[in-house]
């Protein structure tokens, strides 16, 4: 395998892993890469070639930002965190070569061929004593520096700024508590790119509408709460990992010195799309953060009157359906699925064509509107009323009542779900 | 007159016969093997699961399965391998080996021995089959977090936690057995600290199966109470907390992670011996450290909630009662080390599988201690990190283990000799599967990889390719252990009653394949 055959393969294993369509072939593609591979270094072709190809393989993105270690991150914790890790890692690499290298040693050198005559002691109190002992002090080495961090860590006091995360199935809900000023935040990678129809984004599975926006240099308390069942709040850069448990309130903080955007996951299975639960944080400068604080507060009283406006008039039906359909696709389809026909008996489908005895979206409106609006307890069915605005609601359910085949006729105007709050 | 008395029962069509022999046997020997091939049913369905969700992470992307499915086959295969496959696989090995190791006849309660196996078959039955219920199998993890399983739980969550109960019953019993049996029918002379260490390790465990299996029996029925008769133990709106299923939960959860290690600390420690021509170092120590990590291994369950909230004082105690269990989990690898020093060795199946075991469950050792650092199992916890440390302990410790016992018992129990060729054919494709599909995960892990997620960002794409090939090639490599298994029980060169040069114990003193009934005289130990 030559430089050029291998520069090849690694565009070819680039194309195939970041790029989108047709993925079925994209892994024929790096299958065939890989056994071509396989079957040339077992002819024994070994050049540079194939030693370094692997590392194409592994982040073919040259995605290796991300590392193959645990981030330093950007907070002073995170940092630490880090360094317990690496001290760890390489105490566990030392004890690992000492243990594997006489293991080793001793099965090269004390085999039969080599030894004939096996040794017959079978205890010694002695070493036995100092094998106890040293790893004890090892371990007492390790716990120091590992308690001093976690007392920072478990500091919450004297916080410059409090924000409330409460996770719900499956978004993020941030609450300034002392601007009060809160929002949502959604996961915005489109299901065409989960299901492989469009190319995927440089931010797949990691972008939302909303970022959680929060200062530099200060201290950040988040308050953390769950309204059904139990995520986790995590993002890696700050080292700031928390669960959010329904009827209870967890704490955690971090202190930012770098602006920029973090970007993490929700790590507590959490139901079907927890995978699709990212977390990003922007952290802007201090006076950046101040001006769009104000600026949420500005928008806010916006949406108020914008609100009174939509609920004054007649909403047509060639309005409300397209706004209705983005609802429906950032809000309603990964359940109910983009054409209505749901997923098995949890999430039920919304063409009446498919499910006629059961399909709420064509029987009376006021059952719909409770439905979306007041959500099923118990169920991942949430209110949406406190998340969508009036006109929102209004398009979604209009959508809903119209969309696939269903053809009611139905206009529900934004009044209508003021009156219905 | 034709009419006379019969002196024999009317014969019995064969394959009733066959049938009613295995279902109705007190036979240790029968039951064991019950049990082996039980697990072994179970151990490749749970696989061929992993074989699935591995082909769907093998890319970004939703490819085959949908999100809600890979929730139940990652929930499925976690249940099925602790519950089916490695549990019930070191009860057959007890089964077979304890009894004919202690010198006894049989196990001391034959017809329980009976009934706690038969139960087994109905509580993976009731489990599987929700597979096929409306509303899909459970799906919230082996772990059964609440409120997932209770209140957002499936329908189907009723038949687990029933499939629970059966499976901890039948653990408690066969737990119970084994008890009476190693305190009761040991031979003359076999004192405790003579005993085989495969003996001691598994009467350990079944203390520990006995303490902590009906701490689960207890946590699953109050989910189901909470799921069907107005309790509130996990809802907080009725004033109960979700944080108590997971303390419950954990208590059982970390002393069964030795339930599935300890048998195997026995099965190494009976088989580096043998191959090393040289006694058990460190005896006495081998045994002390069980019962340290067995008793350390009650008071460590914090280490798996660090991230839920828990209060300095209570990290603090977690993380250093933890980081103890290295002390005991280390005296045992300097104790395997120091019985291969000097030795004489040869490298048979059982022996490489028994180094396997060693090396790779050291390094499950190493990232269990680098988890055990609290503050930086903020960054590990609930990532693929922790996925690969507890597969390094659990592939290595368990089923290595038990893989091992298979090759080195299997001589005994069918009198005939395994390919020694292809399994060790088995035992390396096995171990580059298994690093193959596990030690990428750490990388992914620390990368910032959450676990049970069924769709990635695109940085982790690589390295969860390389993992979905080895989880394949480890998958389909055991289908190469069942040929050999088979293939020896069919023939092969016959084993002599030794079996291995400098093999001690008085399983090697009866005839090869064992006859049904040992000792019916007990024998004497030195």
């Amino acid at each position: 395998m030559d430089a050029e055959q291998t520069e090849w393969d690694r565009e070819k294993v680039q194309a195939a892993v970041c790029s989108d369509a047709g993925l079925m072939t994209s892994q024929i593609v790096i299958l065939k890469t890989l056994v071509a591979r396989g079957m040339s270094s077992l002819a024994g072709n070994r050049r540079k070639g194939w030693l370094i190809a692997p590392v194409w393989w592994i982040f073919p993105n040259g995605a290796s930002a991300q590392g193959w270690d645990m981030r330093a991150g950007v907070t002073e914790m995170s940092q630490q965190v880090q360094m317990l890790h690496h001290v760890s890692l390489w105490i566990c690499t030392g004890v690992g070569i000492v243990v594997f290298g006489a293991m080793f040693y001793t099965i090269f050198a004390h085999r039969r061929s080599k030894h004939p005559e096996p040794a017959t002691f079978h205890e010694n109190t002695k070493i036995e004593v100092l094998w106890t002992l040293i790893p004890t002090l090892i371990l007492v080495g390790m716990a120091v520096p590992a308690t001093l961090t976690l007392r920072d860590i478990e500091d919450n006091s004297d916080a410059d700024l409090t924000v409330l995360i409460t996770g719900s199935q499956w978004k993020w809900h941030y609450q300034y508590t002392e601007a009060d000023i809160g929002f949502y935040s959604n996961m915005t990678t489109p299901l065409e790119q989960i299901n492989n129809i469009e190319p995927k984004g440089e931010n797949y599975l990691m972008e939302v509408d909303n970022p959680l926006v929060i200062p530099t240099n200060l201290k950040v308390r988040f308050l953390m709460s769950s309204d059904d069942v139990i995520h986790s709040w995590w993002v890696p850069d700050f080292a700031v990992k928390q669960d959010a448990i329904p009827g209870f309130i967890n704490e955690a903080w971090t202190r930012v010195d770098v602006p920029g955007i973090y970007r993490g996951q929700c790590t507590e299975l959490c139901g079907m799309n927890h995978a699709f639960m990212p977390i990003v944080v922007e952290v802007l400068p201090e006076d950046e953060f101040l001006a769009w604080i104000e600026d949420q507060r500005i928008a806010n009283e916006l949406a108020g009157d914008a609100a009174v406006a939509a609920r004054s008039r007649e909403w047509t039906m060639a309005e409300l359906m397209p706004m209705g359909e983005d609802v429906f696709l950032t809000h309603c389809a990964t359940c109910h699925q983009p054409d209505g026909a749901g997923q098995g008996i949890k999430y039920p489908a919304l063409a009446a064509a498919l499910d006629p005895a059961r399909v709420i979206s064509t029987g009376p409106i006021e059952a719909h509107l409770d439905r979306v609006m007041n959500g099923l307890s118990e169920t991942e069915m949430q209110a949406w009323a406190p998340q969508l605005s009036d006109v929102e609601l209004a398009a979604v359910i209009t959508y809903e009542r119209n969309a696939w085949g269903n053809n009611t006729g139905d206009i529900v105007q934004p009044l209508t779900v003021y009156e219905a709050r | 007159m034709i009419a006379h008395a019969e002196t024999t029962p009317p014969a019995r069509h064969p394959l009733v016969s066959f049938i009613l022999r295995w279902v109705l046997t007190t036979n240790h020997k029968e039951i064991g093997t019950l049990y082996l091939c039980l697990s072994f049913t179970l151990f490749l369905i749970a696989g061929a699961m992993a074989m699935i969700f591995r082909a769907e992470l093998a890319q970004p992307g939703l490819q085959f399965i949908t999100a809600d499915f890979y929730n139940q086959m990652l929930t499925l295969h976690g249940l099925i391998m602790v519950f089916g496959a490695v549990m019930p696989a070191f009860v057959g090995l007890a089964n077979w080996m304890i009894p004919m190791m202690i010198g006894a006849p049989d196990m001391a309660l034959p017809r329980l021995n009976n009934f706690s196996f038969w139960i087994l078959p109905f509580a993976f039955f009731l489990l599987l089959s929700s597979l096929f219920m409306e509303g899909g199998a459970p799906n919230f993890g082996w772990t059964l977090y609440a409120p997932l399983s209770t209140t957002y739980g499936p329908p189907s969550t009723d038949f687990l936690i029933f499939g629970i109960h059966l499976m901890g019953i039948s653990s408690i019993l066969g737990a119970i057995n084994i008890i009476v049996t190693i305190f009761n029918l040991r031979a003359p002379g076999m004192t405790l600290m003579k005993m085989p260490l495969f003996v001691w390790t598994w009467l350990v465990t079944a203390f520990l199966l006995i303490m902590a299996m009906p701490v689960l029996a207890g946590v699953v029925t109050m989910m189901l109470t909470d799921r069907h008769f107005g309790t509130s133990f996990f809802e907080a709106s009725g004033g109960g907390d979700p944080l108590i299923f997971q303390h419950v939960f954990w208590f059982f959860g970390h002393p069964e992670v030795y339930i599935m290690i300890l048998p195997g600390f026995g099965i190494a420690s009976q088989i580096i011996p043998t191959f090393a021509r040289k006694p058990l170092f460190g005896y006495a120590s081998m045994v002390y450290a069980t019962v340290a990590i067995a008793g350390l291994s009650f008071v460590v369950w914090g280490h798996h909630m660090f991230a839920t909230g828990m209060p300095l004082a209570a990290e603090l105690f977690f993380m250093y009662a933890t980081m103890l269990i290295a002390v005991p989990t280390g005296v045992k690898v300097f104790n395997w080390v120091a019985t291969m020093w000097r030795g004489s060795m040869t490298f048979e199946t059982p022996m490489l599988f028994a180094i396997g075991f060693v090396v790779m469950f050291t390094i499950g050792g190493f990232s269990g201690l680098m988890l055990a650092i609290t503050p930086a199992d903020f960054q590990y916890h609930d990532t693929f990190f922790v996925v690969a440390h507890l597969h390094y302990v659990l592939y290595p410790g368990a089923i290595f283990a038990t893989m091992g016992a298979v090759y080195y018992w299997l001589p005994k129990w069918t009198g005939n000799m395994y390919d020694e060729r292809l399994g060790k054919i088995h035992f390396w494709s096995a171990v580059i599967g298994l690093n193959l599909t596990f030690f990428p995960m750490h990388f992914v892990g620390l990368a910032g990889m959450p676990r049970r997620i069924v769709d990635y960002a695109l940085p982790y794409a690589g390295l969860n390719l390389f993992t979905t090939l080895g989880a394949w090639m480890l998958g389909l490599t055991q289908l190469l252990f069942l040929y050999i298994v088979i293939k020896t029980i069919r023939g092969g060169e016959k084993a002599t009653d030794q079996v291995w040069e400098s093999a001690e114990g008085l399983e090697w003193t009866v005839p090869s394949p064992a006859p049904h009934h040992t000792f019916d005289t007990p024998p004497r130990v030195e």
